[in-house]
């Protein structure tokens, strides 16, 4: 499939400290049309993907994301996610997408109380998806993860849905592509990095591909993320 | 004006790593028969108006839709001047 350009508008939120990052992932590494979208505009403008950027969006105060939710910007989110536009919310943005119910379940207090901050490893479960098709399915990603509340909860059926659906895109493993308890750094059930919603348009993961797009960096294998976006992004009509 | 006190704490179902710490941390000072130790939040909010029964339901909506994550938390409270 042939790549297209994709306008991606970041998130900003009092608090977020991910946005540059993502935009010099997205403009510098990969010359794609990004831009900001502070969080009282209540349009997007002409955006493609939408990307919920990581950091502590009001403090973290409440609850990671429980604010942020109700900012115009995200308002105009969850719009353009109901007409099938693409969103990607990283680490807090994926806090904000479940408390917005883009996405179903909670991210709560990591299971050893402490931040964790260090590379881990991920399993790509499908590339059924425009957020993991330019992976190979099994493949391991190595990619940063730096968070307090990265402890993925759901209800049993809830996950069980999950499973059934297709819809858990990333799993903690080890470098070889093991899923155990050992290398789950946050106490996620059923090791769950990265889930997408039933549309599978919205997909919000705890680690950070922006901080994973050039070897400089570290790893380059969070680019891949970017360029399934790239590869499967249709362009929406606003 | 009337006070609404709101008790939020984390569902039984939900693992509550602050708890067991705190709990060890009590154990630790010499507390014993401790059974378990839950940690959640208390609220405070302070509206106007008199109709208890209005007001129950502002309370529950502002509970249900940003006070507590019902996925995680369960909450109760109790309207009074």
């Amino acid at each position: 499939m042939a790549e297209r350009t994709v306008r991606f508008g970041i998130l900003q939120f009092p608090g977020s400290n991910c946005d540059q990052d993502a935009y010099h992932a997205l403009a510098d590494v990969l010359g794609q049309p990004a831009r900001y979208i502070w969080h009282k505009d209540g349009t997007l403008g002409g955006v493609d993907c939408v990307v919920v950027p990581g950091g502590f969006s009001y403090g973290d105060y409440l609850r990671t994301g429980a604010i942020a939710r109700f900012s115009p910007a995200m308002k105009a989110v969850v719009e353009h996610a109901n007409a099938g536009g693409q969103v990607i919310g990283i680490c807090n943005g994926f806090q904000i997408l479940c408390e917005a119910h883009l996405l179903p379940g909670a991210l709560i207090r990591n299971r050893g109380l402490k931040f964790i901050c260090e590379h881990v490893h991920v399993r790509v479960e499908t590339t059924d998806s425009p957020f993991t098709n330019a992976c190979q399915k099994g493949r391991v990603l190595r990619l940063p993860i730096a968070h307090g509340e990265g402890n993925y909860f759901a209800e049993p059926n809830t996950i069980e849905q999950l499973n059934s659906d297709d819809r858990i895109l990333l799993r903690y493993c080890t470098n070889e592509g093991e899923i155990t308890e050992a290398v789950n750094p946050n106490g996620s059930l059923d090791s769950i990095a990265g889930i997408c919603n039933e549309a599978r348009n919205v997909f919000g993961l705890m680690p950070h591909p922006e901080r994973a797009s050039e070897k400089i960096l570290g790893s380059e294998d969070g680019r891949l993320i970017f360029e399934s976006i790239l590869r499967a992004t249709v362009h929406t009509s606003s | 004006m009337m006070k609404a006190k709101i008790v939020v704490m984390p569902k039984k179902a939900v693992l509550d790593p602050q708890g067991k710490t705190v709990k060890n941390a009590l154990e630790s000072m010499g507390f014993k028969g401790i059974k378990s130790v839950r940690v959640g939040k208390f609220i405070v909010v302070e509206l106007a108006g008199s109709d208890q029964a209005a007001l129950k339901k502002k309370i529950d909506k502002a509970c249900h839709d940003l006070l507590s994550n019902p996925v995680i938390e369960e909450y109760r409270f109790e309207i009074s001047h």
